[in-house]
């Protein structure tokens, strides 16, 4: 299978991302993804997850079909995405129109010990995202793509799918808070005010 | 007039539980289908004030209504037995979170079970479902099914719990494999 080295650098990739999240909703995926998040800059709309490996993706579907008005952006590793493929039929199934799901993928496990991954091996996830139905999907290698896709994420009818090919290069780790329940609850209340604790 | 043998009996309880959906203002039905709840997943598609999200595996459905709940919607999953299976790992999180979940279990392997490669799975179902945190309420009578999904309601949007209502193959009926 044809493959391009990756060259773009995640913690970058990552913030270029959230720098325009405006009132955007955001969910990590476990690992890296959670780091990246917290280091391009804390947010109460932020959820990270430390486990639910395989997850992310279906509850960036929840998320977006509980707040309609408001932008959903996934952003998860390649092997949490591999997890929980079916999700990709299931977001097809639903056509979100304010859902992107946002794949940081660096081909390998980073967080267990840079073991391969499948998409190391040739397995194309934005292939399959536009096989399962989603609007617009695609691979993006260069930071010039990376910013014709940031609009995208933002305004793009969804559901969207990208798989930003990123470095193994090491990147500190940078904890966000932990307890699930506080993260929850700052969310929620950062979202739907005195109603979250009804 | 003698009844007909061959005319499936249509249960009450779905109508009721698909009511009390509407009460709760359950908003996400996510559901594997199972025979048992082929009624219930057909009012609940049919229902515009709710949407209806058939999974691929069970386990996503734990996940969709973590992200329905930080949304502001509450949500149920519907599955047959075998699914509580796929969920466990996810389980961890509504546990951790402290995420509500309503879940509807339709039990194969329970009673009168006629296909061996059930019962494993339906006999593990109430422990492995508390293993992972989840309360379970077993039902194994058609009358008590509504008020059991309603005090599962008031357990998971009220006290924020995860609930499980077992609904027992006595109440969905032992498969019939002579049809
Ligand atoms: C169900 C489950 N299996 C395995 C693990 C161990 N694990 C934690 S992170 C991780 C790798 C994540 O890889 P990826 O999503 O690609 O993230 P990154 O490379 O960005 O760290 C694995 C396998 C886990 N937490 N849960
Ligand atoms: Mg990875």
């Amino acid at each position: 299978m044809k493959r391009s080295t990756p060259t773009l650098d995640r913690r970058k990739a990552v913030a270029e991302i959230l720098r325009q999240r405006g009132d955007a909703l955001v969910l990590t995926g476990l690992g890296s993804t959670c780091w990246d998040a917290a280091a391009a800059g804390d947010h109460p709309l932020t959820f990270y997850l430390w486990g639910a490996m395989g997850g992310a993706a279906m509850m960036g579907l929840g998320l977006a079909l509980a707040q309609p008005a408001r932008r959903v952006l996934v952003i998860t590793g390649d092997g949490e995405m591999l997890m929980g493929l079916g999700a990709l039929a299931t977001i097809g199934v639903q056509q979100p129109a304010n859902l992107a799901v946002i794949v940081i993928d660096n081909e390998h496990y980073g967080e267990t010990g840079m073991q391969r991954t499948h998409t190391r091996e040739g397995v194309d996830l934005a292939g399959m995202a536009r096989a399962a139905g989603f609007r617009a999907a695609g691979t993006v290698y260069s930071s010039t793509q990376l910013k014709t896709w940031v609009p995208r994420f933002y305004r793009a009818k969804g559901p969207v799918f990208a798989t930003v090919k990123v470095t193994t290069a090491y990147a500190p780790m940078v904890l966000p808070l932990r307890d699930g329940t506080a993260i929850k609850h700052r969310f929620r209340e950062a979202l739907l005010g005195p109603k979250a604790f009804e | 007039m003698p009844e007909d043998p061959n005319t499936p009996r249509r249960p009450d309880w779905p109508r009721a539980v698909h009511r009390l959906f509407r009460e709760h203002e359950v908003r996400e039905v996510a559901y594997v289908p199972d025979a048992g709840h082929a009624q219930l997943i057909a009012l609940c598609r049919a229902d515009r004030r709710m949407t209806a999200v058939p999974l691929t595996t069970e386990e996503e459905g734990v996940a969709l209504l973590a992200g329905a709940w930080l949304g502001g919607a509450r949500g149920a999953l519907l599955m047959q037995s075998s699914g509580a299976g796929n969920c466990i790992n996810m389980l961890g999180m509504t546990q951790e979170c402290r995420f509500p979940l309503l879940a509807l279990v339709t039990m194969r392997g329970d009673w009168g079970e006629f296909n061996p490669w059930q019962i494993p799975m339906g006999q593990a179902t109430a422990r492995a479902l508390d293993a992972a945190g989840v309360v379970v309420q077993p039902v194994d009578d058609a009358q008590r099914v509504p008020e059991t999904v309603a005090a599962a309601a008031r357990l998971a949007f009220g006290a924020y719990r995860a609930v499980a209502v077992l609904i027992g193959q006595r109440v969905v009926g032992a498969k019939d494999w002579n049809k």
